[in-house]
């Protein structure tokens, strides 16, 4: 019974993708997407708490997205994992919830 | 114009997730096609307004990147980018896109790199 977490705000506005972090259960997959990509690239005061989230769960970041905000793939935090909108629709269905 | 006054939009906040910075855009244009001075702050996420490379064909919204390298037409030609925002977020100025235009009287490009 495992969760999907989708986080679409900025790390460096909001405090969602801490709030979720901090409330992830083994297992569960974090998923980033719209300004939430923003906290996937390496380097930042953000990448601290999803290496945190990478512990124990997945952490996943919209292809498209990161595109758009000239994010390239090679500078995600190692083990963050780009995804298409095809590979969105396929963790949603991997896990019994998807909480937004 | 008889009335020039100062203006200097301070963009805060990422592109494409929500709208502001394409309607900070707008409203520089603006005052730019009324001949006012203006200068752009680019400070908190909104240096990543400045990303280089950005491709929305796949997100499916417009590509307004482009649109600040052209504002050197518009004798917008005064931007200044937070050191401290770029560091919070891993950036440095390389990451982000080469702007520059032509002085029409001294004929030579410069880029916002070289500003104070």
């Amino acid at each position: 019974m495992s969760t999907l977490h989708t986080v679409n705000k900025s790390p460096f506005e909001r405090n969602a993708l801490q709030s979720c972090v901090g409330h992830l259960m083994a297992g569960d997959a974090v998923l980033m997407i719209e300004d939430g990509v923003l906290g996937a690239r390496n380097g930042s005061s953000a990448a601290a708490a999803v290496k945190a989230a990478l512990e124990n769960s997945s952490v996943y970041a919209l292809s498209s997205d990161l595109a758009a905000r000239g994010i390239k793939p090679e500078q995600l935090i190692e083990g963050v994992q780009a995804v298409d909108y095809g590979g969105f629709v396929d963790l949603v269905t991997q896990h019994a919830r998807t909480v937004a | 114009m008889a009335n020039k006054k100062r203006f200097l939009y301070v963009n805060r906040k990422a592109p494409h997730g929500t709208i502001y910075a394409l309607e900070s855009l707008e409203v520089v244009l603006i005052g730019a096609a009324f001949e006012q001075d203006v200068s752009l702050a680019f400070i908190d996420d909104g240096v990543f307004q400045l990303m280089a490379g950005q491709d929305t064909a796949a997100a499916g919204v417009k590509n307004f990147s482009r649109t600040y390298k052209a504002l050197g037409d518009y004798e917008v030609r005064k931007f200044y980018v937070e050191r401290e925002s770029l560091e919070e977020r891993g950036l440095t100025v390389e990451d982000l896109m080469p702007i520059t235009y032509e002085d029409e009287n001294e004929d030579y490009a410069r880029s916002p790199r070289s500003c104070p």
